[in-house]
């Protein structure tokens, strides 16, 4: 029986309970706790600094040559709190709401509650920090609107939020490397995970430099691995971004949460060509301003500015008017998707919408004309005042978009189109962020917990942070006060000797097969199924074929793969086939988890489980359970159910008209 | 946007490892679209060389987006390539012309060692933030965001020097290999702060000494890390710290 451990009481009492109650760790022994962390992005970073400054021996990993450069960096739009700093009716019930109706029932109240609770703290937090985060002329911190929410509680920094966030959480954690309480360890890749007597007592990781294989103890292990969006070749995410490290959790024993839940952002630069290495984010809250729209004509071929107003089709406004171009991401993809399919698509792909700041130049125009005193300005020069304004608020995405594809969007619309972007799935954890396997515990990205089956803007980095300062510090505390006498366990037990000989025979087995296609081509076909199959729209017909070709995919990659290079030496291509080859054992897992939901929620569209109006229905009789899947072997999974049950929040059918 | 086809010949530094010597290898590669990135022109001559049974070409990147500051190639003499305010990942295709060849290098600086072909080893960047790049506050210590105001023009001065990506283009520009740019903007970022004012004094001097051992150069104003950066981090930003640094060292009680 999965067992969330969330405590007793009511929903706004349960966090205040728990820390009032918890085990905790005198000081002198913290300094004889070793924690291993993988990841530096937002989760790991936060938890690595927090439970430094604790006292805990830490050791945290990443890929990258730095832990400044996790995928966090790449975060634009903003970060969500309930401080109500706008008096605008915001609450922590109201950011709790929000999220658990904008992720469509399907995530944990306690979590989701918790996580509202602690957002004003994360504020709090960054800005002690130094992180310069955008101001008004008061001096006071300044907000915006996201999709899914009808308040201003998004703080931000231009268009560069997750890397000033990430800069602070990273020097917090390199402010603890100085005082000798983290030890980082760069340019490593997680390759398991060490069990002995059923607990995560530490991992085997790999040296990118030297390709050497090494063992490091600890009294507990965190997962602050990220997302596999991935798993879809294409995909905003950063290139090294990956789900090894979780999936090898899973195969240790850590159940995996509702897999196939993905979101895919409905603005992102449209692909140009084959030779695509990843899609770019334009961010969401390019939608406060911008308008988005497509020709009423099919197959329209003018240039948009030879479009005239009453034939364009702004149709997220027609067919959701309360909130219209804000609606959450899942809705507004799909409808990008409806309008390309039915022909109505942009550019010369037509698979794209536009996205256009006319409107929003001339209102903000017109508003610094007024607040300059110009009230008698010409076309031209509201329009150049409008221009100042929105590159102050945006100027680094429209830049970004520029320098893609060679048009100018303050004159231009700019074309979308949606991409992967993110994965709620994740390791499966209870209410203290602990997987199925004890002492074995998953953060930020890398968890299922807080955004149910569609995560709003703004609230990932709210998650990453609250797990890593404000929740892991106090829950890792409860486990470990009962491991105060274990002393460290020698490397050399057999349980790492085991653990690492089956990584270097994975290793020598993916570079003895010495093939004839190259990983990269694997890992095309592998996102060609998945995005056809499992992304946007599924059905049960294209979900079975799906898995027989990935399990065939998966024999011809095990028989036919080509990786260069040696194993003892820096080989980014045998990095890249070991992660590969867990993106083609996941992709299975996520077309069974879809094929099994034969409801629609949130990003997980059924076709066969929809409204007379195309919109997504949910089945809350028989779907209000979160998927938990436990690894049986190969091809096989056991599913384990972790009923939701909804005592605030009563689910209702998400209306955004 | 108008697109095309070009043809190039590329000139690469190939270097197996830290120990061995470098040299260039010449790559002809066709049939490159213009709406390609350059990294994207480096996939698929890497796809070519590893069907043809030859080494792939090691490179640095992971974002793409030119924010993660990963990728780091020096382009027929300058970091980051011709676009002004690019990373390498954000530079496309359209900046070449038909039949051109481009020479391709790592990052050159005694502090930044080469690991094989174009990556380098920037782990003395992580050094000088370590040796003070921060403000000294443990989790949970922090007053409500809006008790303390920050006028607007510092805040956004401070952002801006912030947004360095601690990419090192600066180091490879500069002929002493200083690193004078990136530790300024990092000084300016947290100075302007009231929140980082209390450790003004020890930041510059340490960070300082922490560069010096790194092997970094000394500053002689040429501007060369300014022209390059991508993130067009502004010079004013080595006057500010040399203020710093002295005000520190006026005034330091140690
Ligand atoms: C373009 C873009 C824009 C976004 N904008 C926003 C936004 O505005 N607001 C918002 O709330 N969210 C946003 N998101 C989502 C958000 O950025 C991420 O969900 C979040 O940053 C994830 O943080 P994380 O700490 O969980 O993982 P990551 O930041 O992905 O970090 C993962 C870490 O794990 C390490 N790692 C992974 N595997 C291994 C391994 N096997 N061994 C060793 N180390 C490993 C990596 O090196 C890295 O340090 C955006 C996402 C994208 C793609
Ligand atoms: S100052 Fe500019 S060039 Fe130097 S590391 Fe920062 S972003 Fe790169
Ligand atoms: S790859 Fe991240 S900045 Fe270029």
């Amino acid at each position: 029986m999965l067992n969330s451990k969330t405590p007793a009481g009511p929903l706004d009492q349960k966090w205040t309970d728990y820390k009032g109650h918890v085990k905790l760790v005198n000081p002198a022994n913290k300094r004889k706790l070793e924690v291993v962390i993988i990841g530096t992005g937002l989760a790991g970073a936060s938890a690595a600094a927090s439970l430094g400054e604790l006292g805990y021996k830490v050791k945290a990993f990443c890929f990258q040559d730095s832990p400044r450069r996790a995928h966090s960096i790449a975060a634009q739009g903003g970060i969500n709190a309930a401080k109500n700093y706008q008096n605008d009716g915001d609450s922590v019930f109201r950011l709790f709401y929000d999220t658990i109706k904008g992720g469509d029932y399907r995530a944990r109240e306690s979590n989701v509650h918790r996580l509202a609770e602690v957002s004003s703290n994360i504020i709090d937090q960054c800005v002690a920090q130094g992180v310069p985060f955008a101001r008004e002329y008061g001096g006071l911190l300044s907000n915006r609107s996201f999709g899914g929410t009808q308040v201003q509680r998004t703080f931000y920094a231009a268009g560069q939020t997750g890397q000033q966030l990430l800069i602070g959480a990273y020097q917090a954690l390199e402010r603890q490397v100085a005082l000798g309480n983290v030890e980082m360890y760069n340019r490593h890749e997680m390759l398991d995970v060490v069990v002995i007597d059923g607990k995560a007592r530490g991992i085997i990781a790999r040296d990118l430099v030297s390709g050497k294989l090494e063992r490091h103890f600890g009294h507990a292990v965190l997962l602050c691995s990220g997302g596999y969006g991935n798993v879809f070749y294409l995909s905003t995410n950063a290139m090294g971004s990956n789900v090894t490290a979780a999936w090898k959790a899973h195969k240790k024993g850590a159940y995996f949460g509702n897999p196939c839940f993905t979101q895919i952002h409905p603005t992102c630069i449209p692909v140009s060509g084959d030779h695509q290495s990843k899609l770019t984010l334009m961010s969401e809250s390019l939608r406060n301003d911008g308008r988005i729209w497509v020709p009423k004509k099919q197959g329209d071929n003018r240039k948009p500015g030879e479009i005239p107003e009453e034939e364009r089709d702004y149709y997220l406004e027609r067919r959701y008017p309360a909130f219209g171009n804000l609606v959450p991401r899942d809705v507004a993809s799909r409808a990008a998707k409806e309008r390309c399919d039915a022909g109505y698509g942009v550019g010369s792909s037509k698979q794209a919408v536009y996205l256009d700041y006319a409107d929003a130049i001339k209102r903000y125009g017109h508003i610094e004309a007024g607040k300059q005193g110009m009230h008698e300005a010409d076309e031209a020069t509201v329009i150049r005042l409008g221009k100042e304004v929105v590159k102050e608020k945006y100027g680094n995405l429209f830049d970004m978009y520029e320098k893609i594809t060679g048009e100018n969007p303050y004159e231009v619309p700019m074309r979308i189109y949606p991409a992967v972007h993110y994965t709620m799935g994740g390791i499966w954890v209870d209410y203290e962020l602990m997987t199925t396997v004890p002492g074995l515990y998953a953060l930020g990205e890398a968890n299922f917990s807080d955004h149910g089956a569609n995560r709003l803007g703004a609230s990932a980095l709210m998650q990453g942070l609250a797990d890593g300062y404000f929740i892991i510090p106090y829950t890792l505390g409860s486990y470990l006060s009962d491991d105060i006498r274990t002393a460290s366990i020698p490397t050399t037990d057999p349980a790492f000797e085991a653990a690492e000989k089956a990584v270097q025979e994975r290793i020598q087995t993916l570079m003895n097969i010495k093939g004839t296609q190259t990983v990269e081509s694997f890992h095309k076909r592998l996102g060609r199924i998945m995005w056809d199959k499992c992304g946007m729209a599924r059905n049960a017909e294209g979900l079975k074929q799906a898995i027989a070709e990935i399990q065939q995919l998966k024999k011809e990659f095990w028989s036919d793969v080509r990786i260069p290079g040696a194993i003892d030496e820096m080989n980014p291509e045998l990095d890249k086939a070991n992660r590969v080859a867990d993106f083609i054992e996941l992709g299975e897992l996520m077309c069974i988890d879809a094929l099994d939901r034969k409801e629609s929620c949130g990003g997980h569209f059924r076709e066969e489980s929809q409204t007379e109006e195309g919109e997504a229905k949910r089945d809350d009789v028989n779907f209000a359970y979160v998927s938990a899947w436990e690894y049986k072997g190969e091809h096989q999974w056991q599913l384990h159910k972790e009923e939701l049950e909804f005592e605030v929040a009563k689910p209702t059918q998400r209306s955004y008209k | 946007m108008e697109h095309k086809n070009i043809n190039l010949t590329l000139k690469v530094w190939k270097q197996k490892n830290g120990q061995s010597q470098g040299r260039f290898e010449t790559y002809l590669v066709n049939d490159i679209s213009t709406e390609m990135s350059f990294l994207e022109m480096f996939d698929v001559l890497n796809e070519r060389l590893i069907k043809e049974g030859k080494e792939p070409i090691a490179f640095d990147h992971d974002c793409r987006e030119g924010i993660c500051g990963m990728c780091s190639m020096y382009i027929n003499g300058r970091p980051h390539g011709p676009w002004e305010g690019t990373t390498t990942c954000q530079l496309h295709m359209r900046a070449f012309k038909d039949g051109e060849t481009i020479v391709v290098e790592p990052w050159r600086a005694n502090a930044f060692p080469v690991l094989k072909d174009l990556m380098v080893d920037r782990s003395s960047f992580d050094r000088i933030i370590q040796a003070g790049g921060f403000i000294s506050v443990n989790t949970g210590n922090a007053v409500d965001a809006n008790a303390m105001p920050v006028e607007k023009d510092k805040a956004d001065a401070s952002f801006a020097a912030a947004a360095c990506i601690g990419c090192g283009a600066c180091v490879a520009a500069c002929k002493n290999s200083s690193a004078m740019l990136f530790l300024s903007a990092k000084v300016t970022h947290l100075a302007l702060l009231p929140q980082g004012s209390p450790e003004r004094k020890t930041r510059a001097l340490n960070m300082i000494a922490q560069m010096d051992k790194e092997g970094f150069g000394a500053c002689t104003n040429t501007g060369a890390c300014e022209a390059v950066c991508p993130k067009e981090i502004s010079i004013t930003n080595i006057a500010r710290l040399n203020q710093e640094y002295l005000y520190a060292g006026l005034t330091a009680d140690k």
